[in-house]
């Protein structure tokens, strides 16, 4: 899997879009001939994903807003980024 | 009125059908390229019959209203009507994600950049073989492929995001390590392996574009090979060839299930080769809206959900997952739309549909018969030199 750094600036790169979809109530992340179903939580993270906060910020953010540990956060939200960048949907620079 | 009254069964298969996810727009079947496995139908749509702007993009508010999410802008070559900056535009400002199908002949660097600022959000570029030359002759057009070069550098510097589609087929097969090489010297951050479906062009060029069995697996384990090395840098989409398949694809995600298309002259289908099952009546954008044709339209009802099918698929614990394959498949190879896609094992004409492509693999007759308006499949050969003599 590939090492998501604490200093990346993750954002969602042109030709991926996370939308409401209004029709089917629920959120998505448009890609080529891709729909992904972002839960909750993910949206919160990609919301955060603006290629200018670091994933320490956003995880610092993310940790104050749901009162969640952590350390804890720090995982999933790594996890989350690294898949998504493998599926190239996601930038990490 | 009595409550407790079951709902009629009649009515209750009336109830709408969930919305489609995506559209494939053939705005125009005009194309620069002849490629021989062209998805359009033999019968080629003529321009002074396509549909008007207006009414484009009055099927692109239609299309995003009942939840359409991808917009496919395809051909022929989308960009040869006048007006594809206008409608990408409206599709973009509708809501649509909006990908431009292309083969990069006749764009204007200019064009691109409108394109990319009225917000297209992705471009879909064919390459036809890693060798100029081949590639050349697969297209039927000399000098497309460096052209597809230029535009693909275009594509990059605006940056819009790029994926490489190459048709793999016998005259190419053995270039997929190639292909996939060039999509990431363009700079795509996806790429498809997409076999050749049997349909329209493709279908007529058969016994021209049928890889052997061994190809095939060979193919199948480089795609492997190469999503694993590229991991993160580059995806790989295969649409798997299903003549040597065991299991049938479920085509379209399923008749009038996730997808929709609308020719150039706005006629709807379920699927591109639909027009192929003669006895199915069509309906056209100018006559009714597109969401009473997708949710009302005989031509959708007719093989929707699984009432239609016939065993071995009736009893078939997967029907829901593949929907019995492809109707067409199963009308070119059958006779009769509503069997079992002879690409599945358990249908009686599996042997068959396996001893055709066998037969073809192996055919020696290796002249394209090129896509056309007005060809009569059988005149407009040009002949080619094989480049892969065949394993077995």
């Amino acid at each position: 899997m590939t090492d998501v750094s604490s200093d990346a600036t993750p954002r969602l790169p042109r030709g991926v879009r996370l939308r409401r979809d209004e029709v089917r109530d629920q959120w998505l992340l448009l890609a080529p001939e891709r729909v992904l179903h972002p839960d909750a939580i993910a949206v919160a993270v990609l919301e955060r994903c603006d290629g200018v906060r670091t994933v320490t910020e956003i995880v610092d953010d993310l940790a104050t807003a749901y009162a969640a540990p952590r350390e804890q956060i720090e995982t999933d939200v790594k996890a989350m980024l690294a898949d998504l960048q493998v599926k190239r949907v996601l930038d990490l620079a | 009125m009595n409550d407790m009254t079951l709902p009629d069964p009649a009515k209750a298969a009336r109830v709408a059908p969930p919305a489609p996810l995506g559209m494939l727009a053939e705005l125009t079947h005009r194309c620069p390229l002849s490629c021989p496995y062209c998805s359009n139908p033999v019968e080629l749509d003529k321009r002074s019959g396509e549909l008007d702007t207006e009414t484009w993009k009055r099927v692109f508010s239609e299309a995003a209203s009942m939840g359409v999410l991808h917009l496919h802008l395809s051909g022929g070559e989308p960009t040869a009507r006048k007006d594809i900056v206008e409608l990408t535009a409206h599709a973009v400002q509708v809501g649509l994600y909006t990908n431009l199908i292309t083969s990069g002949i006749g764009v204007q660097r200019e064009k691109l950049e409108e394109l990319a600022a009225a917000g297209l959000d992705h471009v879909q570029l064919s390459i036809q073989d890693a060798d100029a030359d081949n590639a050349d002759k697969i297209a039927g057009l000399k000098g497309a492929h460096s052209r597809k070069r230029i535009f693909a550098s275009w594509v990059l510097e605006l940056g819009l995001p790029l994926t490489i589609n190459a048709v793999i087929h016998r005259g190419n097969i053995e270039s997929i390590e190639a292909l996939v090489n060039i999509a990431l010297e363009f700079g795509a951050r996806r790429v498809e392996i997409a076999h050749s479906q049997y349909y329209g062009w493709a279908l007529e060029n058969r016994r021209n574009l049928m890889p052997t069995r061994e190809q095939v697996m060979r193919a199948a384990g480089t795609v492997e090979r190469l999503r694993d090395e590229l991991k993160g840098k580059l995806v790989i989409d295969a649409v798997v060839p299903d003549y040597y398949a065991r299991r049938p694809k479920p085509c379209v995600g399923g008749w009038g299930r996730q997808s929709l298309n609308v020719t150039p002259q706005g006629k709807v289908l379920p699927c591109h080769a639909a027009e192929t099952i003669k006895h199915l009546q069509f309906d056209y954008v100018t006559d009714r809206s597109l969401p009473d044709i997708w949710a009302n339209g005989s031509a959708f009802e007719a093989y929707r959900g699984t009432s239609w099918m016939k065993e071995p698929c009736t009893s078939c614990p997967r029907k829901e997952i593949d929907f019995g394959g492809c109707r067409c498949q199963a009308l070119a190879i059958t006779g009769d739309p509503a069997q079992a896609d002879p690409a599945c094992s358990l249908s009686p004409f599996h042997a068959k549909i396996t001893a055709l492509a066998i037969k073809d693999a192996v055919a020696d007759a290796p002249d394209y018969i090129y896509r056309r308006f007005n060809a009569t499949p059988g005149n407009a050969r040009v002949q080619i030199t094989r480049n892969n003599a065949p394993v077995e």
